[in-house]
């Protein structure tokens, strides 16, 4: 076997591969602005993926949150007394409510962003 | 400083990390089943990250540190440099201290499994060079002609270096402020990282299966060579299905299912050669490392059907984002991992204090089917949760009921974990023991 062409083959295929999913393959969605961007901030610092899912991805003592912004059950009012308060399993995190409204749009713009979510969630069977 | 003291000191990091990591790891669980449990002195944000991070470690300690042991017996010379070897050892064991009161001082980036704040990224791959220098200098050049384990710890090492600094990427404002870009990177990341350590085990694995059989033939066949490609491919190209339902291009769904089912091939391989697999087993059921191995051989069959069940999108649907997830996970941590990393260990303790070794054999005895059979009884509480949660979700049933619906199955989960974790103890306090004592 031609150990090392195989190698490189792959390599140069990995190299090409990753640079499309940094670019064209991920660039179809808008970007955060400021304030999502604050959120988001905020949502990394406090380590909320350790609890929470954003696209699956995160811990599971907490409810998925991709698209709790749009979810006719949950919606931001629900969100943002959470945020206030903690409540059942969730800390009090004493945020602010700037730091509220920041943690609220970057949810929003989740929310926006999941569309293959809302089609799988569709596509479920009842 | 010779290069086995130090491959001592890495293993021993590892087993203390893991007792660590076990440790959090039922404080977690108990977290689960008591919603107040330290829920302001140590919350799950913080026992979660500890956990992971631990156990991490362990992996990495003890994989490299049984890549320093056998390094120069398989490359026929000395180790390049036994002090950039140890050097690596203090600022990898600095990095543990340093994260970890990093954790409980409440600082975390907040990604999966990297949780720690992004500037130590640096300094791992500052340290983690050390091993580079040291690895492809005490190599000799020619290196298509070496067996598969050194291919095998070679890509682990290097593609570790990669996939770290790919999921810090996320620190440019590029990919950070497009969610769908810094999510798939980060699944990317993160998949390619497991490879990269399943390379050192299997690698280590492979080796130390040598030296049992004594029979060098293996490890240069087409057959090794053919299955470490399939695994280097897996590396690459397998992490897509995580992302199913992120809005990235669907290419990388196409690309990630076809690269998926390629797993059936070593399905295939393992029930093609089960029954020498079954003879040597018998054969080899004396020596404690080769039981392990067994145990690990039926945990890769075992998550392979899984992993390939759950890659298909149509089961995917439905899986994904539940605790299956986390059965796959614990899985191979535990299952595949751990009794691999382990067996490895093992034959190093036997290596260096033979006698002293002996006398904790009933302890590994005991320690090594009571581990498989509750990792047994905690996946299958996973699987259930899983199944559970899919059901409730397709019916919207609030998080709130759909917690106490769980709340029997994590009972389970956690007695189990308990159960795990003890023993473990059983095999990792008498190889810490092993390894603090100077070698015969």
């Amino acid at each position: 076997m031609r150990k090392v062409p195989v190698f490189l083959t792959l390599i140069i295929i990995y190299i090409a591969y990753s640079g499309w999913v940094y670019t064209a393959a991920t660039g179809t969605v808008a970007v955060m602005n400021e304030k999502e961007t604050a959120g988001k901030e905020l949502f990394e610092v406090h380590n909320c993926e350790s609890c929470h899912q954003l696209f699956g991805l995160g811990g599971y003592l907490g409810p998925e949150l991709t698209t709790i912004i749009s979810d006719r059950n949950r919606g931001p009012l629900y969100a943002a007394a959470l945020l206030k308060t903690g409540g059942g399993r969730m800390p009090d995190f004493h945020f602010t409510d700037a730091e509220i409204e920041a943690l609220l749009a970057y949810l929003g713009y989740v929310d926006r962003c999941a569309t293959t979510y809302k089609t799988a969630s569709a596509n479920r069977l009842p | 400083m010779n290069h086995k003291k130090t491959a001592a000191l890495f293993i021993l990091t590892g087993l203390i990390t893991m007792v660590l990591g076990l440790v959090f790891g039922v404080v977690g669980g108990f977290q689960y089943i008591l919603p107040d449990f330290l829920k302001e002195q140590l919350t799950f944000q913080t026992t979660r990250p500890l956990h992971v991070y631990l156990v991490i470690s362990f992996i990495f300690s003890s994989a490299v540190g049984c890549v320093y042991y056998f390094l120069p017996g398989v490359a026929g010379r000395k180790l390049y440099s036994p002090w950039l070897a140890f050097m690596h050892w203090l600022c990898h064991s600095a990095i543990i201290v340093v994260v970890i009161t990093g954790f409980f001082c409440g600082h975390f980036s907040g990604r999966e499994y990297l949780e720690f704040p992004p500037v130590m990224a640096l300094v791992i791959l500052g340290s983690w060079s050390l091993l580079i220098v040291n690895f492809f200098k005490t190599m000799p050049i020619r290196f298509h002609h070496q067996p598969v384990y050194v291919w095998s710890w070679a890509t682990g090492i290097i593609f570790f270096f990669i996939t770290v600094t790919e999921a810090h990427l996320w620190v440019l404002p590029y990919f950070h402020n497009n969610i769908i870009r810094d999510l798939t990177v980060q699944w990317k990341a993160l998949g390619s990282m497991v490879g990269s350590w399943n390379m050192l085990v299997y690698g280590t694995t492979f080796y130390v299966m040598e030296r049992i059989t004594n029979d060098k033939t293996i490890a240069q066949s087409k057959t090794a060579f053919f299955f470490y490609f399939l695994s280097l491919t897996n590396l690459m190209f397998n992490w897509g299905h995580h992302t199913y339902i992120v809005p990235a291009s669907p290419v990388v769904k196409e690309v990630s299912y076809i690269i998926s089912m390629t797993e059936l091939l070593f399905i295939g391989k393992i029930i093609y050669t089960w029954r020498q697999t079954y003879i040597a087993a018998r054969l080899n059921y004396s020596l404690i490392p080769y039981r392990l191995f067994t145990a690990g051989d039926f945990w890769v069959f075992l998550n392979l059907i899984l992993a390939i069940i759950i890659s298909v999108p149509a089961v995917n649907l439905y899986t994904h984002g539940t605790h299956i997830t986390v059965a796959h996970a614990m899985g191979t941590t535990i299952g595949i991992n751990t009794n691999l990393l382990l067996g490895c260990v093992l034959f190093v303790a036997f290596d260096r204090s033979p006698e002293f070794a002996n006398r904790y054999k009933k302890y590994f005895m005991i320690g090594i089917p009571l581990l498989n059979m509750s990792l047994l009884v905690f996946w299958a509480a996973l699987l259930i949760c899983g199944v559970i949660k899919s059901s409730d979700t397709l019916n919207s049933v609030p998080f709130a009921t759909m917690m106490t619906h769980l709340q029997p199955w994590f009972v389970m989960f956690t007695g189990a974990g308990v159960c795990i974790m003890i023993s473990l103890f059983l095999i990792l306090f008498p190889l810490i023991r092993i390894f603090l004592k100077k070698s015969d």
